[in-house]
This record gives C-alpha cells, sequence and structure tokens, in this order.
C-alpha cells in the first residue's frame, strides 16, 4: 500500500517534478484565482477532488477505452466531475464560486488534469494513480497557498481576510498596503520569484537557456 | 457598428485573454520560443475561436438558457440546461476542432501543414474554452457581438504570443542569472507584458 515506490509517487510533485514550477502544467488558473487566500485554498481543493478522481476512473476503464478516442472519454470524465464540483460549491460557498467565475469550469482544460491522465493514468492500477493525483494536486496545491499568501498580504494586509498588518499597528508607523500585488501580473512574477528559488537551490533543474 | 469595434477592442486590449486572465497558458509558454511557430499557433488559435465561439453562442441561447428551448415548444419554456453548459462547451470544441482538421487537410494541405500540430492542441487550450464561458458570463446581445469578441480575444492572443516570442528570441544572448534560465525569466517578463497592458485599462468605451 505504502511502498518507498508509492510515497514517491506522493511526495515527488511537491517539490521536483512539481506540477507548476517544473513541468510548467496548469498555470492559468494557478494565477488568475491566486489574489486572495480563500479562493485559492477552494480551487486547490476542488482541482484535488477533480484530479484524484479522475485519475481513479480513468484508471479503473483503462483497459476498455479505445485509443483513438481517448481524449473525448478523459474530457467527458473530467467535465462531469467539474459539473459535480461546481453545483457544489454554488450550493454551499456561493460567493467564492462568484469570485472564481469561470476559473471553476476551466478545470476541465486545466492541463495537470489532462497531462496526468494520459501520462499516468492510462498505464497504471488505480491505487498507484489515486496516489499520483493526490501527489499532484497537492504540488499544485501548495503553490497556489503560497502564491495566494503573499499576494494577499502585501496587497491587502490580511491572511484569510484577518487583518494581520493592522492588529500589528504596521500602518500607524506609516506603512502602505501594494496596491500592485493585488493585480494579475504580479502572480506570475511571484510564482517566477518561486521558480527562481527553488531553482538555485536544486541545480539539476536549471535550463541550459 | 461602433459597439462592434468597442467589443473587439475590449478583448483584445482591456481584457487580453493572457496579460489580463492568463487563459491557454500552457501553450503560450511552450511555443514561444521562436516567433514563427507562435505566429502559426496565434493564426490557428483565432481561427477556432471565430468557429467555436458562435456555434456555442447559438448553443447557449437556443438550448441551454432558461427558457431558450420554447421555439420547440412552448411546454419547454421553463426548462433550465444551464448546468450542461461545461460537457456542452467542451464537447463542441473538442469535436470543431477535430472537424476542422479534416476539412483543412481536404482543402489546403499547406495551410494544414502550417497549423500542423497546433490544431489538435487547441482543443485543450484554456483559451477556447475560457472565450466560451467568457460569452456566457457576458450574455453578449446577438451573434455579430460574439463573433466581433472571438475575433478581439483572438487577435490579443496572438499579439501576446508574438511579442513575448520576440522578446525570447533577444533575450538568448542576455546573460540571465542560471537559476532564472527558461522558465523563470519567462514568468517575470510575462509579468511585466502584462502589468504594460495594463496602461490599457485607463480607456474609456
Amino acid at each position: 500500500m505504502f511502498s518507498s515506490k508509492n510515497m514517491k509517487l506522493l511526495t515527488n510533485p511537491l517539490g521536483d517534478s512539481n506540477p507548476i514550477t517544473v513541468q510548467v502544467l496548469g498555470i492559468c488558473s494557478a494565477l488568475a484565482v491566486t489574489a486572495k487566500l480563500k479562493p485559492a485554498f477552494v480551487m486547490a481543493i476542488s482541482v484535488l477532488v477533480v484530479m484524484t478522481l479522475s485519475n481513479v476512473i480513468i484508471s479503473l476503464l483503462r483497459k476498455t477505452i479505445p485509443n483513438r478516442i481517448r481524449i473525448i472519454v478523459q474530457l467527458v470524465v473530467i467535465a462531469t466531475l467539474v459539473i459535480l464540483v461546481d453545483e457544489v460549491l454554488r450550493a454551499f460557498v456561493y460567493d467564492v464560486s462568484k469570485q472564481l467565475s469561470v476559473f471553476v469550469g476551466l478545470i476541465i482544460t486545466n492541463c495537470i488534469i489532462m497531462g496526468r491522465l494520459e501520462a499516468f493514468a492510462l498505464a497504471n492500477k488505480p491505487w498507484d494513480s489515486f496516489l499520483d493525483g493526490l501527489g499532484n494536486a497537492f504540488g499544485y496545491g501548495w503553490i497556489l497557498i503560497v502564491v495566494a499568501f503573499f499576494r494577499e498580504l502585501l496587497g491587502s494586509g490580511t491572511v484569510w481576510g484577518y487583518p494581520v498588518l493592522d492588529k500589528i499597528g504596521l500602518y500607524d508607523i506609516g506603512y502602505e498596503n501594494n496596491g500592485l500585488m493585488i493585480l494579475s501580473p504580479m502572480a506570475l512574477i511571484v510564482v517566477g520569484i518561486i521558480i527562481w528559488i527553488q531553482r538555485s537551490r536544486n541545480k539539476d533543474l536549471i535550463e541550459s537557456n | 457598428m461602433e459597439n462592434l469595434i468597442n467589443i473587439f477592442v475590449k478583448g483584445a486590449f482591456i481584457e487580453n485573454m493572457i496579460l489580463a486572465y492568463f487563459l491557454g497558458m500552457c501553450s503560450y509558454l511552450a511555443v514561444s520560443k521562436t516567433v514563427k511557430t507562435s505566429m502559426g499557433l496565434g493564426f490557428a488559435v483565432i481561427f477556432v475561436l471565430l468557429i467555436t465561439i458562435p456555434v456555442n453562442f447559438l448553443i447557449e441561447n437556443y438550448i441551454l438558457q432558461e427558457g431558450a428551448l420554447s421555439w420547440i415548444s412552448p411546454k419547454l419554456a421553463e426548462v433550465d440546461l444551464g448546468f450542461l453548459s461545461f460537457i456542452l462547451f467542451i464537447a463542441v470544441i473538442a469535436s470543431i476542432v477535430q472537424l476542422t482538421e479534416m476539412i483543412i487537410e481536404k482543402i489546403s494541405p499547406t495551410l494544414y501543414n502550417a497549423l500542423g500540430i497546433f490544431l489538435p492542441l487547441i482543443a485543450v487550450n484554456c483559451a477556447i474554452l475560457g472565450g466560451a464561458l467568457f460569452m456566457q458570463e457576458r450574455a453578449y446581445n446577438n451573434i455579430g457581438e460574439a463573433i466581433s469578441f472571438a475575433m478581439g480575444s483572438g487577435f490579443g492572443w496572438l499579439l501576446a504570443v508574438v511579442g513575448l516570442a520576440a522578446i525570447r528570441e533577444k533575450i538568448r544572448y542576455s546573460n540571465v542569472p542560471p537559476a532564472l534560465r527558461g522558465l523563470g525569466i519567462t514568468f517575470i517578463i510575462v509579468g511585466l507584458m502584462g502589468i504594460a497592458f495594463m496602461s490599457f485599462m485607463g480607456i474609456k468605451l
């Protein structure tokens, strides 16, 4: 169940084969929803659910799916799961679902999910695929949450809506929020900095230019 | 007419698919290594958007929306199939991409070779599905507006991808810190391009 090979499936995507910073997959949604911590967290959970379930379903069906139409089968499975997630979000956290707007629907074309289905679930057993999906979703989620944490803290001075900087009293000594952090281009630059830090620590990941 | 131009300019510059919403990022980063390939993908995106958005607009307005089915029989006026939009849009996009690929291969082999591998890739490009979902969210009044939105957002995508490719061709000759090479510096460039594009936000239409 949890052999060292299986643990690798779970832990590798957190660092050295991280879907966002190393494989460059699923960036669209990663950047657009990270202005605040709460939508980023909800997005990470939604992707986790869709990713693990679709990985398991495709892995169960892998022997019956004809090779030629596999993309459309994958899309149908993912789209069905995304519709379910979308309906749940609308029912229980309507305000967050409004903030995420089209990006819940765009989980369908999130390349991490398609990528994992193509590269892993089509060739492996359900339990391995489950762990692989979980690992990649965590790898995606932690980047989202780190980016959102810094953007919310520096941009609006809050963490999960709680005014941290105000309570510390930074504003009294003349501190101002950096409005640029809330704007979308800063998400790219924050991810760029995360990539920079990761690659200076792990020289193997450096590209030749 | 003025309205259509407004929607075009808005889609291309102010609400640029890539630089304001990051749609189609994966293929954007992957093909922007040279200007030539990026041009190919850019035109393919415009082409597919121009077909899929009007088709999805018709589906949205005559099948999915609440009361949209009343043209079949008044009894269906209360049916709301809105929850089906994701699955229907992606099915339409995937099949249209497949169809256009076949048609282009038959009619114009040169264009087919030029677009090459980009066409099938586009089926899972978030810019295409994103375009359909934005079209649904913004509720355009008629098909003309939807087409103009498709043109505008496709053109904006082309502009952004060619711009990035041109910068990346130049940056190959600069001395970038080793850990930032490749992906890292590309992210930062796109961020700076996004900030530059934000100056269009001041335009009032």
